[in-house]
């Protein structure tokens, strides 16, 4: 089996949607977002390509998270269009764009203690009264079981750990079942293997025909899962493309203000970032 | 695809977590049945002692009714039974005084407790209700101002109104100003309804200064609060305005749970969160500002009764506001009750009494809040 089809095979246990037609590009042109008069984002150019990982990097205050916000239709922009589907993500209804896309915020507080499974079943909303209602257990146990957060299920929100939060707001956007997923820094806050199980579930999700974007911090992950990489500095597009052209040694060095050496890593040949020390 | 992704063999995350489905890590999972019989407990009980409360409170009081006796002027006020009267004068006592005044209780315990769900919920904050946040002090002001500025010659209605208008507007500046991100700090919301209520007291005061001493009586009615002198066209102003403004609320149950997540993430899933904003602070404002047009400032009901609910049945808004109505009606109740009868010949202000009780709870929660979130989050 190749691997494409493996992934395939394990997205369809991991409440991805499978749905081939729904492929949706979602593009950015010449986008500038303004807060308070400070520009946060000029100029950029952003393209997610369905079947993709898409990830954005850059140091603090890059607009990693305002590019996401305004390609999640948070944020009004100053300049540019957002287009989902072909259309101004801001003229789609609430609704239908819950449908669209899903978000994952950095912040993951609930106010009052909902029991992990009610706020898993809250990400099922946008489908209440249509047909894929019917499919809300099925997608609730599995979001929930690619997040592993099943064992959770009866506990509260406030009693569990940051980053057991973290997964079940995961959960939350997985059971939502979007063709487009928006993902701020899904990895801060959790260990080695569930960074690595949240990114395995964004390939699969992209295997699926899902559109993927994440911001990371971590250059090495976004080497090793993202198929594009967008690397922002101060609010304008410094490089975009294959992991491999993205991250050169220079140009890592000439953003961060820090000195890197990038090398193959030993088996699968992805760039390694190492910072000098 | 791109060719340098990590991993050599794709493990599948399903692959990964098949051994954790067992839960052998945290509390077991509870069935939904075991929340379905905990609704069906405290609605019966609630309901239950609903009912024996209204009977034992109608026959307290300076004329003693045996709940016997109760129950069958009740059926015979609604045509039921043809018994005659044991004692003279009881039915007119019961229908004319008593019962006007127990449904009172009831309508304006529900209304303040359904008020403090749908508060609590859109503010995203546990510790919001209407009296703490000023939303009661600015409904009375503006009945205060229709008394002494002689607006009651208008008709009937111009307190009510005036109260409506006034709690409305408290309602709308403590949410702009309290709000950030999305997001309301305990400490902000506090500090806001401190500086309403500071206004709301200064006013009152300057009201009371310029009064005659019947608006000066009039006022301080509403500061204390008191079911006293309920009659049935109150009731029937006060049920129409309760049962739509409930219904509201629990037509946007599944909505305010949603709310839960932040404003961005309930937009994140669809929902309309500046028409879902305005409907809740409209149908605060009306609960609210009716309860305090008919019985003056009742504070902490929306603080106590909701808390309670939520610590036996969960946040889940649509079985709370159900859960919240009964048991604000029935806090209401007692209250009124000890008003009537802890003092001999006396009737104590009911509002006294729910602050009493409501201002240490209020306290132990803040504490709670503060030890659980580290800070004043």
């Amino acid at each position: 089996m190749s691997r494409q089809q493996q992934e395939a095979r394990a997205a369809t246990g991991t409440g991805a949607v499978t749905d081939a037609s729904a492929r949706l590009a979602l593009t950015a042109t010449g986008l500038a977002v303004e807060i308070d008069g400070a520009r946060l984002l000029e100029g950029v150019d952003f393209t997610a390509a369905p079947g993709r990982v898409h990830a954005l990097i850059g140091p603090n205050g890059a607009g990693k998270s305002t590019l996401l916000a305004a390609l999640a239709g948070d944020r009004a922009t100053a300049a540019g269009t957002v287009l989902l589907d072909g259309t101004p993500v801001a003229q789609h209804a609430p609704k239908a764009l819950a449908r669209l896309r899903a978000v994952l915020t950095q912040e993951h507080m609930v106010s009052f203690p909902f029991p992990v499974r009610e706020i898993v079943a809250m990400g099922r909303h946008p489908w209440a009264g249509t047909d894929a209602a019917d499919d809300d257990d099925l997608a609730i146990e599995a979001a929930m079981a690619a997040t592993d957060v099943s064992h959770l299920a009866a506990r509260t929100v406030p009693s569990l750990s940051g980053g057991e939060r973290a997964r079940v707001a995961l959960a939350r956007i997985v059971a939502q079942r979007t063709p487009v997923l928006l993902l701020d820094e899904p990895t801060a806050a959790l260990d080695l293997k569930h960074q690595e199980d949240v990114l395995r579930l964004a390939r699969a999700h992209a295997a699926a025909g899902a559109t993927v974007v994440v911001v990371l911090h971590d250059l090495n992950l976004a080497a090793a899962y993202a198929d594009d990489v967008t690397l922002l500095r101060l609010g304008r597009v410094v490089a975009t493309g294959a992991p491999a052209e993205v991250l050169t040694a220079e140009r890592i060095e000439a953003v961060y203000g820090q000195p890197v050496d990038v090398v193959p890593h030993p088996r699968t040949g992805a760039p390694l970032v190492l910072p000098v020390r | 695809m791109s060719s340098v992704r990590g991993t050599g063999t794709v493990t599948t995350p399903a692959d990964d977590v098949v051994p954790m489905l067992g839960a052998t890590r945290g509390r077991p999972t509870v069935p939904r049945g075991g929340l379905r019989l905990r609704h069906a407990v405290l609605f019966g009980g609630l309901a239950l002692a609903l009912g024996a409360c209204v009977i034992v409170s109608a026959g307290a009081g300076q004329l003693p009714v045996a709940p016997a006796e109760v129950w069958t002027s009740l059926l015979r006020g609604l045509g039921l039974s043809d018994a005659p009267e044991a004692l003279p004068n009881t039915d007119s006592a019961l229908w004319n005084i008593r019962f006007p005044r127990i449904a009172m209780a009831l309508l304006i315990g529900a209304a303040l407790a359904m008020a403090g769900t749908v508060m609590q919920a859109i503010f995203a904050n546990p510790l919001a209700e209407p009296g703490v946040v000023g939303v009661s002090s600015g409904a009375a002001l503006g009945a205060a101002a229709a008394i002494v500025l002689g607006w009651t010659a208008l008709g009937d209605w111009v307190t009510a109104t005036a109260a409506f208008v006034a709690g409305l507007g408290a309602t709308l500046v403590v949410y702009l100003a309290s709000r950030a991100g999305g997001r309301t700090e305990i400490v902000t919301l506090v500090l806001t309804g401190i500086a309403i209520n500071a206004f709301a007291g200064g006013a009152l005061a300057f009201l009371t200064f310029i009064g005659d001493t019947g608006s000066r009586e009039e006022i301080v009615f509403w500061q204390l609060g008191s079911l006293n002198g309920a009659r049935w066209p109150e009731v029937a102003v006060m049920l129409p305005l309760v049962v739509t403004a409930g219904a509201a609320a629990l037509v946007l149950g599944r909505t305010l749970d949603l709310f839960s997540l932040g404003e961005r993430g309930a937009r994140h899933l669809g929902v309309r969160v500046e028409a879902v904003r305005i409907i809740a602070i409209v149908v605060v404002a009306v609960l609210v500002c009716s309860a305090v047009a008919f019985a003056g400032i009742i504070a902490f009901v929306g603080l106590i009764v909701p808390h309670l609910m939520r610590m036996v049945i969960g946040p889940a808004h649509r079985p709370l506001l159900v859960a919240s109505a009964l048991g604000g009606a029935l806090l209401l109740l007692l209250a009124d009750l000890a008003a009537r009868t802890m003092v001999p010949m006396a009737d104590l202000p009911i509002g006294m009494l729910t602050s009493l009780i409501g201002g240490p709870f209020f306290f132990w929660l803040l504490r709670r809040t503060r030890r659980r979130s580290g800070g004043w989050g």
